[in-house]
């Protein structure tokens, strides 16, 4: 497969503030990739930038043969955007924003129409078609967000988050309508901070933070990078201290590493059976009651834990 | 060209969309021309035109009757309380008083002015014809809706002068052919026939109905309406162009603006597209209020080429504030307070509310910055008859407002992030 989208150090500066900080990656033509990272990371600036938006403080990057720098109206008609926030006319219904943005896309007469109605039909708004967009529920809107980043058959689809904000029903939805897209051929860039949809959509995944690409792989390469180890994850009372406890199961033989967010206490082992209870014991000498313990396999989220020594979600 | 079309009109559908800003664009001006309408008496049969006390000076040189049923005219009950005549010293004295705007205009009579419309006996002895004499009308250019109304008065006694010169003559020569008056008596029965016309009974209809003659020929009633719901719906004009240039900003607010700049559209596409759906509802909201008030106040608003070419003047030029306001602007919030302030600054200066001729020269002066100012001189001009060809300075004022802020706010946008949300 070739590589629809090739990014080269690209970097993004406000003033003294560098939000992107020479990131370079490539998707293959048919794959979606997700850029995960927690918010500020820069995924947002990454792909304001992909979409000729922003002009780069440095780098290049080519979408379909298109540099960003110097043939943007050639990228613009190879790329479909989904804003992370809603981007429609409240006023407008579902098909006139459709219809409205089809024309900024070069479409007319009945293809256009044409294209609005497979959007509607794929979206699941036929029957609400003629109401405004502001009588929508939140899931409807963003349905409508998605559609209209379809409209003109996109050799790659930036979305930005589109499931933030929205109930797990439409989450879902939108969930299965990218991998129908993928399906059907399109090439997708996903960018979002939960692990889980990472996870579940992408063929391959970038791990962005603090402006920079600091892993990328498929889930299986990148899980690698922290062994084949285990994850123990145990909750504490709320006025307990955490940091004590960190600190004690870090001495623990077998312990990988500890970390506390809140009054979730995050152990990584090559083994969780051999730490399990030599970890009870240290929580019972400081007389801290432990509520529950899972066990969780090598994930997204620590290998993000693993690289950044941070939790996705801080 | 097509993308910028449909932003513009896509534009017109959301402020006809939008029902708070439909009330400020469509009912406020309405209402308040209907309200100002009442409390002048237009409603109610009165004839009150808002208008009272126009100083002209008025110099009498001639010796005949006309001169003098002239100043008697301007000194009738009926006009008492529209114009405040008063008599002149000189031609050049009169004329310094409208140069000094102590008179909205000076009317000089000259000597033999009766005598050479009414000829008298040995007028043709020689066999030349009399010398045609004309009155002289010296309007003061800062004061154009009261020398408006002063050449009205003026042009409708001289439409009567007309007439009975003209009646007369014709009667007096089917008197000759039919023997009835020998041509010795031809002189006395001509100044007997003036004389009654200019004390003929029906003197309701003389001046005060402040007629005037269009281009046409036809009769046009000056109509305190036909200030009134202009100057209502400029005001309100300048909210239309201050909503339309926050549109700009509330688009870049929630989105919709940046989206455009990923799509192949470029940023001239975008920003004409956003200036002409400024110009499109402003234009609309004009209209509009222009059929409403035609259709249920039957106001006449005048020549029809001129009103549409004044309006798309008027709309142009505060188009070209609301760019500017925009341009300045951080905020769409920003926009609506600086439109709001703005539209009314400019309803008062331009005289919306109060007549400009009744403000200090200054104020005029500065009212000059105003659209509203130049259209309401232009609607003056076409309710008083006047025709296209009249236009041609408020129109150009106008054109040259919204050209100048236009290409200011352009550079200052040039300036602005408008990808940045």
């Amino acid at each position: 497969m070739e590589n629809i989208l090739e990014v080269q150090n690209l970097v993004k500066n406000y003033g003294d503030f560098q939000a992107v900080k020479g990131i370079s990656f490539s998707i293959k033509d048919g794959e979606i990739f997700s850029l995960l990272g927690p918010n500020g990371a820069g995924k947002t600036t990454t792909i304001s930038m992909l979409s000729t938006l922003y002009a780069p403080t440095s780098g290049d990057a080519t979408i379909a043969g298109h540099s960003i720098t110097k043939d943007a109206m050639g990228v613009r008609n190879a790329i479909g955007v989904v804003p992370q926030d809603l981007a429609l006319y409240e006023d407008l219904s579902a098909r006139e924003n459709l219809i409205f943005w089809g024309q900024m896309y070069g479409l007319s007469g009945a293809s256009l129409k044409n294209r609005v109605e497979e959007v509607l039909n794929q979206i699941g708004l036929v029957d609400k078609a003629k109401d405004r967009v502001k009588t929508y529920s939140g899931g409807m809107k963003r349905r409508v967000n998605i559609g209209v980043g379809l409209l003109h058959k996109p050799k790659l689809l930036f979305m930005d988050e589109p499931t933030v904000g929205i109930d797990p029903q439409s989450r879902r939805a939108i969930l299965d309508t990218v991998k129908d897209l993928n399906k059907q051929g399109m090439t997708v860039l996903y960018t979002t901070h939960y692990m889980e949809e990472a996870e579940e959509l992408s063929n391959r995944v970038g791990i962005i933070d603090h402006g920079r690409l600091i892993a990328i792989g498929t889930q299986k390469e990148l899980t690698r990078q922290v062994g084949e180890s285990e994850t123990l994850i145990l909750h504490i009372g709320e006025n307990e201290d955490p940091e004590a406890l960190v600190t004690a199961f870090k001495g623990i033989k077998g312990v990988l590493e500890a970390n506390a967010i809140d009054h979730e206490i995050s152990v990584v082992t090559p083994s969780a059976a051999d730490v399990m209870a030599p970890v009870v014991t240290k929580a019972n000498e400081r007389g801290i009651k432990i509520h529950s313990i899972d066990i969780r396999e090598p994930n997204l989220e620590a290998v993000f834990l693993h690289l950044t020594g941070r939790a996705l979600r801080d | 060209m097509l993308k910028t079309l449909l932003i513009g009109i896509k534009d017109v559908k959301l402020a006809f969309r939008d029902r708070a800003a439909l009330i400020f664009m469509l009912l406020a001006p309405f209402l308040l021309t209907l309200g100002m309408g009442l409390v002048t008496g237009r409603f109610s049969g009165g004839n009150s035109t808002g208008i009272s006390d126009i100083p002209v000076v008025i110099v009498n040189l001639d010796e005949g009757e006309l001169g003098q049923a002239l100043v008697d005219t301007f000194n009738s009950e009926e006009l008492a309380d529209l114009v405040e005549p008063s008599p002149g010293t000189s031609p050049e004295a009169a004329r310094q008083l409208v140069e000094d705007d102590k008179a909205a205009a000076a009317i000089i009579i000259p000597m033999g002015f009766t005598r050479s419309v009414i000829p008298q006996t040995g007028d043709f002895d020689n066999g030349s014809e009399p010398e045609v004499l004309q009155i002289e009308l010296y309007a003061n250019p800062t004061r154009p809706t009261s020398a408006g109304i002063v050449k009205s008065i003026l042009d409708e006694f001289m439409s009567r002068i007309e007439e009975g010169s003209v009646s007369g003559q014709v009667s007096i020569m089917q008197l000759l052919i039919s023997g009835r008056i020998s041509p010795q008596d031809a002189e006395a029965a001509g100044q007997e026939m003036t004389e009654k016309l200019q004390n003929a009974p029906d003197d309701d209809t003389l001046a005060i109905a402040l007629n005037t003659s269009t281009a046409d020929g036809a009769e046009v009633d000056f109509d305190i309406l036909a200030y009134l719901a202009p100057g209502m719906a400029l005001m309100f004009l300048m909210f239309t162009v201050s909503y339309g240039g926050r549109s700009i900003l509330a688009e870049k607010a929630q989105g919709t603006l940046p989206r455009l700049l990923v799509s192949p559209t470029n940023s001239t596409q975008i920003l004409g597209g956003k200036v002409f759906g400024i110009f499109l509802t402003g234009a609309a909201q004009m209209f509009i209020l222009i059929g409403g008030t035609s259709l249920l106040f039957q106001l006449k608003w005048g020549d029809p080429l001129g009103v549409i070419v004044l309006v798309l003047a008027a709309v142009f030029g505060a188009t070209g504030w609301g760019m500017i306001i925009t341009a300045l602007a951080q905020t769409p919030a920003q926009v609506g307070s600086v439109g709001s302030a703005l539209m009314l600054i400019f309803g008062i200066l331009g005289g919306s509310f109060i007549q400009l001729d009744q403000m200090p020269a200054y104020v005029q002066a500065i009212s000059r910055i105003t659209p509203n100012s130049w259209a309401l001189d232009g609607f003056t001009t076409l309710a008083l008859g006047g025709t296209l060809a009249a236009l041609s300075t408020p129109v150009t004022a106008l054109l040259t407002m919204g050209g100048i802020l236009f290409v200011a706010s352009v550079i200052l946008f040039g300036r602005k992030n408008l990808a940045q949300k």
